[in-house]
């Protein structure tokens, strides 16, 4: 049974990406009693599955290992893992928290050694590489997961393979009796920072997403740049297996749309030019990039990438939202539109198509435990009335990580002040 | 404290390691070589019991200093912290058997690695000591805050409702800054739920601009105290100890202490008569945004009124980016990110205020990013602002009208447009003092173009904001373009200033509703900056450190290296021109101990002789055995996790390498390396995180220092009769788990070619 020691002056953490592993840390480093949850089964988030980071083309793990240090070390934060806050009652100062914590069927006691992994044969989508991939049923996430511990997949329970997993195990490891449970505990404030997922491209009907299988998402292709990724870092296309050397980037497909997403997921055009860099790298002079795009939003001190990008000869911009995107018999996708700087019809063909899909909320409005104040597109506003509830990260607003990781900070203060007003401390 | 050291080892023989390798004999070696009073095994000593095996042994006061033999000093680490203890672990997972393949044919070098790591750690143990106060640590739970605007006031309400006092100096008679003037600001928020997506629905609208309210929170606060008219004139110091001189105009000055500072004083408006095309200075009724504020504030609710005649505005015309996201001589590279929504707000204004009137927005690329922003766009559209893709290059003084000339993008061709006031929405020019490394850019800097615009940049250096007295500086340093921005993606208000925190435009261009989070972000920062340094912990990266450097006077031959060299300022000369170390101003990376060429500075848990001594500690083979030795110096922070990660997933290591993880490669004293020639290494590999312009290094010049530094040993290594190729520095990054490993063994072949090192014996 888990138990979580809390008082009404933890602050409870609701996500373990960018955005709460930051809000978590900088509240715990700055003396408070902080609990953080996450779904997932490690810490991290999404930016874990990012190949890089722009502008400068650093690697997201870097950070991730000084933070993941910085959790390790410190006493005040309790991290749970796939766990989720199914109920939150109670006003300012005086929470109680319920969260549900699924069962891992792996205990303390591992040590990541990796032989429940070489015990098991059956293959399942693996959902860090969004399903490009295959993992074992016994699997650490990615190499960096923290914990480091492995899991088991429950579609393994009750199959031989789960016994085989078990017998594996030197450390007495493997529990496959866990069950899912529920705790609750008291808390002064709640950081909720459940980040974003992407926008479901088949919704996007004339851009083929769900017809074409060259016709792909950003997250997908960032994927397919890792070298960790499920092409070992090979740009290739994935009906063929075709080199991707001529690709495309639509942007605000499916974003700014009446008919989509409303708002703009302001990181998709710095995100592109990115990917844009992974082309050239890879395919040098043989590299032949068009950005589809209708503003370039390349805000502040990023319009300096921006430039660089625009200075790679075989990367052109297209200001245009295009139409339709059909398949020719090769399976190459071709984008139809209107260049509109002097109105000219195209029909482009590409090896490859990426979709600069946007951000919608993780949480859906309707899930949440709480009264929480919303905009339309459900992202959450701060308000007087939402208590002791402050929302850090994309859970706010699409963000890049640097302001994700801004806001986040300047929640963990939000936090702070209230459960200095609970332990009397007040401000 | 001179209490007995008790020196206790635990080998664990659990993940493999007792099958492939030979404990008792490690756990000899460990009493007999390593002086360990006994070393206790245990089949998985990261286990409940194998951890209260330790906590025993410490609480019977059998153990003051540990050396734990077991997986990477990375993993376990819950389990595995005793913080009232020394203590040091042998990477013998990772580091040894993961990394090494099986098969008898390697037995015997694989045993020798773990061998040699198990000395390792008991040697470093044994110089190791757990940090202890300084004495210096105060708590002081008072911040202060520099600027005038809508960041600088955020900053102190958010620190006086989490219990801080505040000192707001304010350059100005009143406070405001460059909003002071706002009639009305860009909606914080999108459309609220429920409203739909119909084109007719309700939008968020131009709103109150909320500062006079915040000015009258400020006053009513008795935990701010502001100073009007005021400048700081003098600051010195450290995190929880800092004090600051703040003169008033008048002459008057007050002293005062705090634990931290933020800096948030915004930005001034670009000047905009270094747009000459655009007939600014030239007609009246060519305007910058700032100033259509005030003429938005005269009209009172009414028309917004031309300057020249005091007409009503009939067609007004928005020149987005002007001076802004061009290399033009004079003008501002980067784009100021709240000039979009600005205009669009601005024209706003127009459409409900002058009847008929036209409102224009030419611009290349109209930023509106986010919920609110995208919202916004289209509440202007609702509003029947047009928005037309185009440049514009001049503006034409025709009589009493003005001609805008561009080139509509759209329908590629050159035309214009006659309106009555043109609205230059210019951009944000960050208030920053002067950078104190603006002398080292040029110093630095790669070609002659750079070099002459650096001196530029040297020679018209603002006046000093924070006056800081410090050895290297008196201001924050500048990132790029004049902005004091962290350059870390990950860590946004990372400062190369302990307890100094940057907030607002000043730190990159923003909005005001971005400048009002950031305010709270810093804060946060302040408040946790002066809470750790009154407990003597660190800042990042090596949050929660204790240690802190120490220097043997007698020693120090004044050569300055260290105090030139801290990458963040933290050491400061006394009178007699020694150095002096401050606590809560250091990073602990250690780079003041791998500059000292006397090797007097050290740090209780971590000295020339922690590593000096593992570096001696190896077992050293003969010439004649054929058995090399390579030592690989690895920073803990990229290349260390690396060879963590290589080990995870199958790589190989040279059975010959021996790795120890250093803080930053900027940490490495020379001496060390001296040590590994004359003990008879064959080859040593450095390897450090990313150094150039975007650098990786988490102690931003830690990296750079050491090559530069080993880019002189060349000379030494040619007297000793010594080959160059065996002291190579790499630059290592996190992901780089095959070539990590990969970097090793190519030093193993290039010691296979050149032979061994002729200081053996």
């Amino acid at each position: 049974m888990t138990e979580v020691v809390a008082t009404n002056e933890t602050i409870l953490v609701v996500g373990g990406g960018i955005s709460g592993m930051t809000a978590a840390l900088e509240a715990a480093e700055t003396g408070k009693q902080v609990v953080l949850v996450e779904k997932r089964p490690y810490l991290g988030g999404r930016v874990s599955q990012l190949y890089k980071y722009f502008p400068k083309l650093c690697f997201p793990t870097c950070g991730l290992e000084i933070n993941q240090r910085r959790a390790k070390m410190n006493p005040n934060l309790r991290v749970l893992t796939m766990a989720e806050v199914t109920g939150l009652k109670g006003e300012k100062g005086n929470y109680t928290a319920t969260v549900k914590i699924s069962p891992r069927y792996v205990n303390g006691n591992c040590t990541a050694c990796g032989e429940c992994e070489k015990a098991v044969s059956s293959e399942f989508d693996d959902e860090y590489n969004y399903g490009l991939g295959k993992r074992k049923g016994a699997y650490l996430p990615y190499r960096m997961a923290h914990p480091a511990q492995y899991v088991l997949d429950p579609r393994l329970i009750g199959t031989p393979e789960a016994d085989q997993a078990k017998a594996a195990c030197k450390y007495n490891a493997i529990d496959l009796d866990m069950r899912e449970e529920s705790v609750d505990f008291p808390c002064g404030a709640v950081i909720w920072a459940t980040g974003w997922q992407p926008y479901d491209a088949a919704k996007i009907q004339p851009y083929g997403y769900d017809r074409f299988p060259n016709v792909i998402t950003s997250v997908e292709f960032e994927r397919l740049a890792d070298p960790q990724g499920p092409t070992g870092g090979k740009l290739v296309r994935p009906s063929d297996g075709k080199e991707a050397k001529k690709v495309a980037f639509i942007q605000c497909a499916g974003s700014r749309d009446r008919n989509h997403l409303l708002h703009c997921s302001r990181i998709c055009c710095m995100a592109s030019l990115k990917q844009c860099t992974y082309v050239a790298d890879a395919w040098g002079k043989d590299a032949d990039v068009s950005v589809y795009y209708i503003d370039l939003r390349a805000i502040d001190r990023f319009e300096d990438f921006y430039a660089k990008v625009r200075g790679i000869e075989q990367v052109k911009f297209i200001k245009s939202k295009p139409a339709s995107i059909v398949a020719d018999k090769e399976g190459n996708p071709v984008v139809h539109g209107v260049d509109t700087e002097g109105y000219n019809r195209y029909a482009d063909s590409f090896d490859l198509v990426v979709l600069a899909i946007g951000m919608e909320p993780s949480v859906d409005q309707a899930s949440f435990p709480v009264d929480i104040v919303l905009n339309r597109e459900g992202f959450i506003e701060a308000d007087e009335a939402n208590g002791g509830v402050f929302a850090a990260g994309c859970a706010s607003d699409a963000l890049d990580v640097n302001r994700a990781v801004q806001h986040a900070t300047g929640a963990a203060l939000r936090a702070i002040q209230v459960v200095h007003g609970a332990a009397g401390v007040e401000g | 404290m001179a209490a007995d050291k008790k020196f206790a080892g635990y080998l664990c023989t659990g993940c493999g390691i007792g099958e492939r390798l030979d404990a008792r004999q490690l756990s000899q070696i460990a009493t007999r070589e390593g002086k360990m009073a006994a070393c206790k095994e245990h089949p998985m000593l990261c286990s409940a019991e194998g951890v209260q095996l330790i906590r025993d042994d410490i609480a019977a006061g059998n153990a003051t200093h540990i050396m734990i033999a077991a997986c990477s000093r990375r993993a376990k680490v819950e389990a595995f912290s005793f913080p009232e203890v020394a203590m040091s672990r042998a990477n013998l997972r990772e580091g040894v058997i993961w990394l090494r393949p099986e098969g008898d044919e390697h037995q015997e070098t694989t045993q020798e690695m773990a061998d040699d790591y198990v000395r390792m750690a008991c040697a470093e143990v044994r110089f190791m000591t757990q940090p202890t106060g300084s004495g210096e640590q105060t708590l002081n739970r008072s911040l202060l805050v520099v600027g005038n605007g809508v960041t600088a006031m955020t900053s102190a309400l958010e620190a006086a409702k989490a219990g801080y006092g505040v000192h707001l100096v304010c350059d100005e008679g009143e406070l405001g800054g460059v909003y002071k003037d706002l009639y009305k600001r860009v909606p914080f928020r999108a459309a609220p739920v429920g409203v739909s997506n119909a084109r007719t629905a309700p939008l968020p609208q131009p709103e109150e601009p909320g500062v006079a309210e915040m000015i009258a929170a400020i006053q009513a606060n008795p935990r701010i105290q502001v100073h009007l008219n005021a400048k700081v004139t003098k600051t010195s110091g450290a995190p929880g100890r800092f004090s600051a001189d703040i003169s008033v105009e008048s002459g008057s000055t007050v002293t005062e202490n705090f634990g931290a500072i933020v800096q948030a004083t915004d930005y001034k408006p670009y000047d905009a008569n270094l747009l000459p095309e655009f007939a600014y200075g030239k007609s009246p009724d060519v305007v910058t945004n700032f100033e259509l504020e005030r003429l938005a504030k005269a009209a009172n609710g009414g028309p917004l009124k031309r300057p020249s005649d005091g007409k009503e505005v009939k067609a007004v015309a928005f020149i987005q980016c002007a001076g802004q996201r061009s290399d033009k001589e004079g003008h501002l590279p980067y784009c100021s990110g709240f000039c979009c929504t600005e205009s669009i707000k601005q024209a706003m204004y127009f459409k409900a205020q002058n009847p008929g009137c036209d409102a224009t927005v030419l611009f290349d690329d109209l930023r509106t990013p986010g919920a609110a922003g995208e919202d916004f766009y289209r509440a202007g559209q609702q509003a029947q602002v047009t928005f037309s893709k185009g440049k514009a290059s001049a503006v034409d003084i025709n009589g009493g009208k003005l001609t805008v000339k561009f080139k509509d993008l759209i329908l590629d061709e050159d035309t214009a447009m006659e309106c009555d006031l043109v609205v230059l929405a210019t951009g944000q020019v960050p208030n920053s003092g002067p950078d104190p490394y603006a002398q080292l850019a040029v110093d630095e800097a790669p070609t002659e173009e750079e070099k002459a615009a650096a001196r530029k940049a040297l020679e018209v250096a603002p006046p000093s904001i924070l006056n800081l007295d410090y050895r290297q500086g008196t201001d924050l340093p500048h990132l790029k373009h004049g902005f004091v921005d962290s350059h870390f993606i990950c860590f946004p208000y990372e400062t190369r200033r302990t307890g100094i925190y940057a907030a607002g435009p000043v730190r990159r261009p923003m909005d005001m509703k971005q400048a009002i989070d950031d305010a709270a972000g810093a804060t946060l920062k302040a408040i946790q900056a002066a809470e750790n340094a009154a407990r003597g912990a660190a800042a990042h990266p090596r949050v929660g450190d204790l240690s802190y450097p120490t220097f043997r006077k007698e020693g120090c031959t004044q050569c300055k290296r260290c105090t030139v060299e801290c990458p963040f300022g933290a050491i400061n000369e006394d009178e007699q021109r020694y150095p002096q170390f401050n606590e809560s101003r250091c990073r602990r990376c250690g780079t003041c101990m791998g500059a000292c060429p006397v090797r007097v500075i050290s740090f209780e848990n971590y000295s020339i002789d922690s590593v000096g001594q593992q570096i001696k500690a190896v077992d050293m083979p003969d010439e004649f055995s054929e058995k090399p030795r390579i030592l690989a110096l690895a920073c803990e922070n990229d290349a260390y996790p690396a060879l963590d990660m290589a080990a995870q997933s199958g790589g190989q290591i040279s059975p010959f390498a021996r790795v120890i993880p250093v803080r930053c490669l900027g940490s490495v004293s020379l001496s060390w390396i001296t040590d590994a020639l004359n003990s008879g290494y064959d080859g040593i590999v450095l390897m450090g995180c990313r150094r150039d312009d975007d650098y990786q290094c988490h102690f931003v010049r830690g990296s750079k220092m050491a090559a530069e530094r080993l880019s002189k040993v060349g000379d030494t290594l040619q007297q000793l009769n010594l080959e160059q190729e065996r002291i190579q520095v790499y630059e290592v990054a996190i992901t780089d788990v095959q070539r990590a490993p990969q970097l090793i063994n190519d030093m193993a072949a290039t010691v296979e070619k050149i032979g061994m090192s002729p200081f053996k014996f």
